[in-house]
């Protein structure tokens, strides 16, 4: 009998053993002389149960994990023979409440496709989006965009089809879509598993924004340190290019467009979109004073869009179902799906992708799990670096631009990381200004010297040196810090910091009634 | 770890050419260097420099902005741990610390026999897998020392 099985090479997966796990499989099945047809694709998501193993079954996909070296044998048995019965059986993946209650726009394929076939790609509703956006003119693409409300998914929310639309009309040729896969924020991983998972998604939508605006050359600008996400990137490029969607005439049409994959070298600061633009022009990642906008003014002097991986990503869908689908979920400004990333000390950690609007403890308790180590949660930091750490108090705040703007917070790029009581937050504190002071540019002086201060006034707060003049001088600086810097680096260092002070006062070396009186 | 070769100018010298027509080429070559040597050589600034029509000081200027760049050979083996949020909420800094104190290592350094180099990163995407590292581009999560000391040990010396 002939055994289909499907294991994840995401490098989520691979960290923890998938390419052992499938050895093992493979081995076991050879002993065993049963059939075994491995495919291997991107991750599902839910991380604490990788090694995740799905068996083709003639009623679907039957899940299984977190599987180990040691089940491969009776995994073989229970696959080849005994219909299926193992304890790591979870059932059908779609079954499991962590992605049953999810809205896959974005990741509809991620876990499920092999990434590098461009036919599993069209099997599964690929480049349907493309179809659709081939009959259009360019204005067409870009309204449609527009009316679906999405927006920036890397964090700073600016509508997506605005930008478009500046570029369309920008003048000056060549124009570039500059794909950022930056992805830098710690607890976000969502970039890296579309490139790993579903690259061909972020390719389809690439090609539509250069329909949009009339670019012929993409470039993905991904980080040094996502090795496996360049690897599969490349490979959906090549095959794209031998099937006919990228070079010239895409798709039958009479349209040219080609992308290339370029490798960040580790410098936080250039997930900042002029930042990126420089370091492509092979310069040291400066930050550029806007304007010049990077629509008008970007990739060598041309107009250019930048737009985060989702953002690409989540074109297409919105060009094959329409702005109108897209837009109806969420809420207030915020429209569609966010794959909102669960991580850090979580005990269902993984890619979340919800409609805007759960509230954040939902997030955390109901579907992370609350912690891994059991403990309480008392602290999470949403957004990445520059985001802000929440308290249990502000776990009603729904998931949303606007929303966590009016907490003093930011969604940033979806990424939640949670800490449990043993968590110092002074300790967190210092943490964003140093790393701050590490990644800084340079050219705004606020964030160069300011966050090296800030450091070390800290620590004054701590050892209660002047505990009121510091204090007051913390919140001087952080005022600086954001109205000083020209980019996110300097401008939301403060949000970390302050935040922690403001929530957390008591790991700042006073009582909490003490600082509430300050 | 992929094999690196001892710096060699006549082979950086065919590396820059291969690349020196590329658009904001300075990057793609200078990792292309490192992928071969395994570090900037000093002398490939002018190099690089000469060829791309830049000062040397401006290819200075970008071989020391970005982190990934080493000026000099790094061990057979390079370990990666991430030092980022998510890894320090499930203990990446006493995990660090166990890796300095066992390789006799800091940040950026090398141990004495010349098999390991400590590097520090921040944010390898695995962080629902924390603490994370990555050894010679092979991801590792789910680390504690333990697992980390299984690690170090399956390191050729």
């Amino acid at each position: 009998m002939n055994v289909r099985i499907y294991i994840s090479k995401d490098s989520g997966a691979l960290a923890v053993g998938a390419d052992e796990v499938a050895q093992a499989l493979i081995d076991a099945a050879v002993r065993k002389k049963v059939a075994l047809d491995v495919v291997r694709t991107g991750s599902r998501g839910l991380y604490w149960l990788e090694p995740m193993v799905e068996a083709g079954t003639p009623q679907g996909r039957i899940a299984y994990g977190p599987v180990t070296v040691e089940d491969a044998e009776s995994l073989v048995d229970a696959l080849s023979s005994s219909g299926g019965a193992h304890p790591k059986r979870l059932g059908p993946p779609e079954e499991i409440p962590f992605l049953k209650r999810q809205t896959r726009l974005t990741f509809a394929r991620c876990g499920i496709v092999d990434p590098v076939s461009l036919a599993d790609y069209k099997a599964h509703d690929g480049y349907k989006g493309l179809a659709k956006a081939l009959a259009l003119k360019p204005e067409a693409i870009v309204e449609e965009v527009v009316q679906s409300g999405l927006r920036g998914r890397g964090g700073a929310g600016f509508p997506t089809g605005i930008k478009w639309r500046t570029v369309l009309q920008a003048q000056g040729e060549p124009k570039y879509i500059v794909c950022n896969a930056d992805e830098g924020d710690s607890g976000t991983f969502a970039d890296r598993m579309i490139m790993e998972g579903d690259p061909f998604v972020l390719i389809e939508g690439m090609t539509i924004a250069a329909l949009a605006t009339g670019a012929a050359k993409g470039i993905v600008y991904i980080r040094s340190e996502y090795p496996h996400a360049v690897e599969t990137m490349n490979v959906a490029i090549a095959a794209a290019r031998a099937g006919g969607y990228l070079g010239t005439g895409i798709a039958g049409s009479s349209h040219a467009f080609d992308m290339e994959v370029r490798i960040g070298a580790g410098a936080y600061v250039c997930g900042e979109e002029t930042s990126l633009l420089e370091s492509l022009e092979g310069k040291r990642g400066i930050v550029r004073a806007k304007p010049p906008l990077p629509a008008h003014h970007g990739l060598f002097g041309k107009p250019t869009v930048v737009n985060n991986v989702i953002s690409l990503a989540s074109v297409p869908v919105i060009l094959e179902k329409g702005a109108a689908f897209y837009r109806d979920f969420g809420m207030g400004r915020s429209r569609g799906t966010m794959p909102i990333q669960l991580a850090g000390n979580i005990r269902h950690g993984g890619l979340f992708e919800a409609a805007f609007g759960m509230t954040l403890g939902d997030l955390v308790d109901d579907i992370g799990g609350g912690t891994a180590t059991g403990r309480p949660v008392r602290a999470v930091q949403v957004g990445g670096p520059l985001g802000a750490y929440f308290p249990r108090a502000l776990f009603d705040t729904p998931f949303d631009y606007e929303a966590f703007t009016a907490k003093d917070g930011l969604i940033g790029h979806g990424g939640i990381v949670v800490f449990d009581d043993t968590v110092d937050m002074a300790k967190q504190a210092r943490f964003a200004l140093e790393f701050c002071a590490i990644e800084s540019c340079g050219k705004c002086t606020p964030c160069r010297i300011g966050s090296v201060r800030g450091v070390e006034v800290i620590d004054r707060i701590v050892k209660g040196e002047k505990r009121e003049a510091n204090l007051a001088l913390i919140a001087d600086l952080c005022s600086t810090l954001k109205f000083g810097s020209l980019c996110a680096l300097g401008g939301f260092t403060p949000f970390p910091v302050m935040s922690a002070l403001t929530h957390f006062p008591e790991d700042f070396g006073a009582s909490p009634t003490l600082v509430a009186a300050e | 770890m992929h094999s690196v070769m001892p710096w060699s100018a006549e082979s950086a010298q065919e590396i820059i050419r291969e690349s020196r027509m590329i658009e904001g080429a300075a990057l793609p070559i200078l990792q292309a260097l490192q992928r071969a040597f395994g570090y900037i050589h000093e002398d490939a600034v002018p190099m690089v420099a000469d060829a791309l029509n830049l000062t040397r000081a401006e290819v200075h200027g970008v071989v020391t902005f970005y982190h990934d760049f080493r000026s000099e050979a790094p061990g057979r083996h390079v370990l990666q741990l991430c030092r980022a949020e998510a890894c320090q909420s499930l203990g990446a800094d006493d995990l660090a610390g166990h890796a300095q104190k066992r390789l006799g290592a800091d940040w950026g350094e090398t141990t004495r026999d010349g098999a390991v180099t400590l590097e520090p990163v921040f944010c390898l995407g695995l962080c629902a897998c924390a603490p994370s590292a990555m050894l010679d581009g092979r991801p590792v999560g789910r680390l504690d020392t333990a697992r980390l000391d299984a690690l170090l040990d399956g390191v050729k010396p």
